[in-house]
Parts: C-alpha cells; sequence; structure tokens
C-alpha cells in the first residue's frame, strides 16, 4: 500500500477520531445500498426462494451451466493459444531487420487492436455463414474464436515486442558478438527472456479473453451468459440466474488475476519481471545502463 | 458499393457511438475518481469497499452487465431513466442504461487509473513536503496531486480509448449505434469486406486522435524525475 504513505501521516487523535466517523458512513453507505437493494427486488417479488434455490437444481446445472461453461471455457482456451501464436509471429515481425515486414506486422497489429471485437465478430460471423467457410453448426465458434484471436493476438504482439525492447541492449550485443544471426539472437536470446517477463500480462490477457467470450451471445454462441438468459427465461428467474452466473464469471477471472499477480510476485523475486523503470513511460536510458538481469 | 452505403445513415450511427461514448465517460469519471478517492483514503473500510467494487465489475463481462441492465432494472424492477409514457420510452432506455452499464464498468479501470497516478509519486516528495512544514491538506494540494494527476494521463486515455470501442456492446441490447448498423446492412445486403473496413475505419478515426493526443499530453505533463 504505498499510496497510502505516500498520501498519509500517522494519524493523530483528531484524525483518528475523523477516521472513526469516516468508517461508520462507510458501513451506512454499504448497508443502504444492499438494503435499498433487496427492498427492490422484495417490492418486485425477487426474493421468492425458488428463484434462487432452482438454481441450485440438477437440471439447471446438467442443462445450462456447464454446458455453457464448457463453451466459454473452450472458445477461451482456444482464442488464447491461437493469440498466443499470432502475437509472438508478429511481434517478431514488428522486430524484424527488415522495413517492409515491420511495417506490414505493425499495420495489422494496429488496425485489429483499434476495432472493436464485438464488430469483427458480427463481420466474421456473417462472413463465414454466407460464404460457408464453416458448416453452420461450427461459424459461431469460430466467429468468437477469430475475433478473439486478431484482438488479442494484437494486444500480445505489443506485448512481445515492448517486452523485447525493454531487455538491456548488452543481451542482443552479447548474442552477436558470440557470432549468433539476428533471427539466432532473436530466438534464443531475447524472447525466452521476454516471454517470461510478459508472463503476468499474459495471464491479465487470459481475464479480458474470458471475459470477451461474453460477446459470443450477439452471434448466437451458446456460452455461459447465453445459458444465464435461458435459465432466465426457462425458470423466470432472470435476475437470480444474471447474478449466479455473474459470480461464476467473477471466481474464474478474479483466481485468474491472483494467479498473475503470484506469477508477477515470483518472477520479481528471481530477478525476471518486468522491467519497471524501462516500462515507466519509457524512460530513456534508464534501460541503457545495463543492469543485469538476474 | 457506394451506393449500397448511401441508403444507411452512417454518420448517424456514429454520432449515437460519440454519444454513448462522452456520457459513459463523463459518468465513468465521476464514479471512478469517487472511487480512487475511497481506494487511496486512510479508513480501512471506503478501501475495502473500492476494492470490491472494483474486482467485482472489472470481472464481470461488460455484456452481462448491459443485458442485465435492460432485463434486469429495466423490465423487471421498473425502473425507468425517461418518462414512461412517451412513444420513444423503450428506446431511450435502452440508450440510458447502455450509458449508465458503461459508466459503471469503466469506472473500475478509471480508479485503477487514477490509482496507478498516486503510485508515480515517490514517498520522498510527500517527506519533503513534510519536512518544509507544508500541512496535510497544502502537501496534498501543492505536491502530490498534481504529480498523480498527471501520471494518470497515459493510462486515462487507454480507458478512453477502451470505452470508445466498447460502445459497440451496446447493440446487445438494440441502441443504434455503429456495429448494430453494420450487422443490419451485412444481414440486408452482402457480407462484403469493404462494409466491415468502413465501419473498422471509423472506429480507427475515432479512437486515434484519442490516442495521439494523450501520448502526447501525457509526455508534455511528464514529471522529469
Amino acid at each position: 500500500m504505498s499510496a497510502e504513505s505516500v498520501l498519509f501521516d500517522a494519524p493523530g487523535p483528531r484524525a483518528r477520531r475523523r477516521h472513526a466517523i469516516l468508517t461508520v458512513f462507510g458501513v451506512v453507505l454499504a448497508v443502504a445500498t444492499i438494503g435499498a437493494v433487496l427492498w427492490k427486488f422484495k417490492a418486485q417479488g425477487q426474493l421468492e426462494p425458488e428463484m434462487w434455490t432452482v438454481l441450485f437444481s440438477a437440471d439447471v446445472w446438467t442443462q445450462y451451466i456447464v454446458p455453457g461453461l464448457i463453451k466459454t471455457l473452450e472458445a477461451a482456451a482456444i482464442s488464447i493459444v491461437l493469440a498466443l501464436a499470432f502475437g509472438l509471429i508478429f511481434g517478431m515481425g514488428r522486430l524484424s531487420q527488415h522495413r517492409a515486414l515491420r511495417w506490414v506486422c505493425g499495420v495489422i497489429v494496429e488496425f485489429f487492436r483499434s476495432v472493436p471485437v464485438l464488430l469483427m465478430m458480427y463481420f466474421t460471423y456473417s462472413y463465414f455463414s454466407s460464404n460457408g467457410v464453416f458448416t453452420s453448426e461450427i461459424n459461431p465458434l469460430a466467429a468468437v474464436v477469430t475475433a478473439l484471436t486478431l484482438y488479442n493476438g494484437s494486444v500480445i504482439a505489443e506485448l512481445v515486442r515492448s517486452g523485447v525492447f525493454s531487455l538491456p541492449k548488452g543481451q542482443a550485443e552479447a548474442g552477436v558478438s558470440i557470432g549468433l544471426t539476428p533471427p539466432q539472437v532473436m530466438r534464443s536470446i531475447q524472447l525466452p527472456q521476454a516471454l517470461t517477463a510478459m508472463l503476468p500480462a499474459l495471464v491479465g490477457q487470459l481475464v479480458v479473453i474470458l471475459k470477451d467470450t461474453a460477446l459470443g451471445t450477439a452471434v448466437l454462441y451458446p456460452e455461459l451468459l447465453q445459458a444465464a438468459r435461458d435459465i432466465g427465461t426457462g425458470y423466470s428467474n432472470t435476475i437470480p440466474a444474471y447474478i449466479f452466473v455473474a459470480i461464476i464469471f467473477i471466481l474464474i477471472n478474479y483466481s485468474l488475476t491472483v494467479v498473475a499477480g503470484r506469477v508477477e510476485r515470483r518472477l520479481s523475486r528471481r530477478g525476471r519481471g518486468p522491467r519497471k523503470a524501462a516500462q515507466a513511460t519509457g524512460v530513456v536510458g534508464a534501460d541503457a545502463a545495463g543492469t543485469p538481469t538476474r | 458499393m457506394l451506393d449500397i452505403l448511401e441508403k444507411y445513415d452512417i454518420l448517424g450511427a456514429f454520432w449515437m457511438t460519440i454519444r454513448l461514448a462522452f456520457f459513459s465517460a463523463i459518468g465513468a469519471l465521476v464514479i471512478g475518481t469517487v472511487l480512487a478517492v475511497m481506494r487511496v483514503s486512510p479508513v480501512a473500510i471506503l478501501r475495502r469497499l473500492g476494492a470490491f467494487y472494483v474486482n467485482t465489475v472489472r470481472n464481470t463481462p461488460l455484456t452481462l452487465l448491459i443485458f442485465f441492465s435492460i432485463a434486469g432494472p429495466y423490465y423487471i424492477l421498473q425502473i425507468s431513466l425517461t418518462d414512461k409514457n412517451s412513444p420513444t420510452a423503450l428506446v431511450d432506455n435502452g440508450i440510458r442504461w447502455a450509458i449508465v452499464a458503461l459508466a459503471v464498468y469503466h469506472a473500475a479501470f478509471v480508479c485503477e487509473a487514477l490509482r496507478s497516478g498516486v503510485n508515480t509519486v515517490p514517498l520522498g516528495q510527500a517527506e519533503a513536503a513534510r519536512s518544509i512544514g507544508l500541512t496535510f491538506g497544502q502537501s496534498l494540494r501543492e505536491v502530490i496531486l498534481p504529480q498523480a494527476f498527471r501520471g494518470a494521463v497515459a493510462p486515462l486515455g487507454s480507458v478512453l480509448i477502451a470505452l470508445t470501442k466498447n460502445t459497440t456492446v451496446a447493440s446487445v441490447i438494440g441502441v443504434a449505434e455503429a456495429s448494430l448498423l453494420m450487422s443490419e446492412i451485412i444481414e440486408n445486403e452482402t457480407a462484403s469486406v469493404t462494409v466491415f473496413l468502413v465501419f473498422a475505419l471509423g472506429f480507427v478515426v475515432l479512437t486515434l486522435p484519442v490516442g495521439v493526443f494523450f501520448t502526447s499530453l501525457s509526455r508534455r505533463l511528464a514529471v522529469k524525475r
């Protein structure tokens, strides 16, 4: 909590009294919000026990939640693998020695980074279905995976590039001086270090992908959000169904975030984490100092 | 190709995108600032509440929030954001609830951007301010917050760009913005790459200047350390 120590002194008696008042205010705020929501739920008959208990029945799980969850994870898993491949190829392309290749990869990456995922999903879905690229039952999955791959792959390409850039210059120079060719330097010296450094960011990107699979419901992909909507119509308990599915999403994503944090701490303990000095707004010279990586 | 595009009000659709982005950006900035203040405050319970909000909202899909805003609060809880009897009540509620959901969602990211700005201020700055005898309020006003805001410019810019792109999600509840119009055109006419490129270019045009502006702003305002 470095923010705390910058902003605040150790509290004296008056500050402590003020903090106590603010604590009471915070508790009242929280209780009032929960109370208002529950009161509104009650007024509209959303607190009937059956509406909530049905969520734990076997039918709901076997027919909606488990299939939806599997579809969500399936799309996310395929997308992360493809996005990683895309990101590696285009990230290396942007670092290539050939200007034309660098330029083409740069345009592609910047383009897909600035186009909304949903726009790509709508387009790829109609494109696939009107041109019969895949069989019709695979089209939604293909559209989701394509859009997520192109967007997140571009983001990962940028991660690769900035990861390689943040390495000390001496690493590449040492590689060249022992007689490796530039592509060899990239493959066997720079990439492995950049990849370990960007591992936390990669896990974070997985959260983004998992959340964005929910866009699939717009192109009729039967994932977890679609399951929530189906439960809502089937059992007329829309609000409980949405809240329940939101909790599932939050639990999965939050644990991924925790994993990302652990990985980051572990890497920085080993001295291989993201290089803070070089990353922050590109402080020139900070990495030129060539502090040893480990 | 051009005659197909001329039949549709593409600029109007992008105008809706801009309006969505504008109003939800303001909302997100207001909520996000309150959250950021809570998260860096010395009061434990406020910090916890802020962290709870950020962790909850940041890990929920935006699509879920937008679907829920119209299905839950509007249809079931009957919370209308416009005059219920006006003929355009449904459309207007769609737009306004989409703005609410977008603001609520991006507020979490605004909060984190502002907080990261506070984190760029070295501890020595506060200590130096105290040691020359500034009071708490003075050191906050004169030394820490100015640096914190300047450090937050670049991440705030990325949030604004993400928000602009995320307005497309409002199309899932039928808000007539750019991506909904594109899927209509594709449905009615042809799934040609040109149509996609026109709309994609529209978004590039919307987001590119924002990115350039915020990057140059953050460079200009960067605190030399």
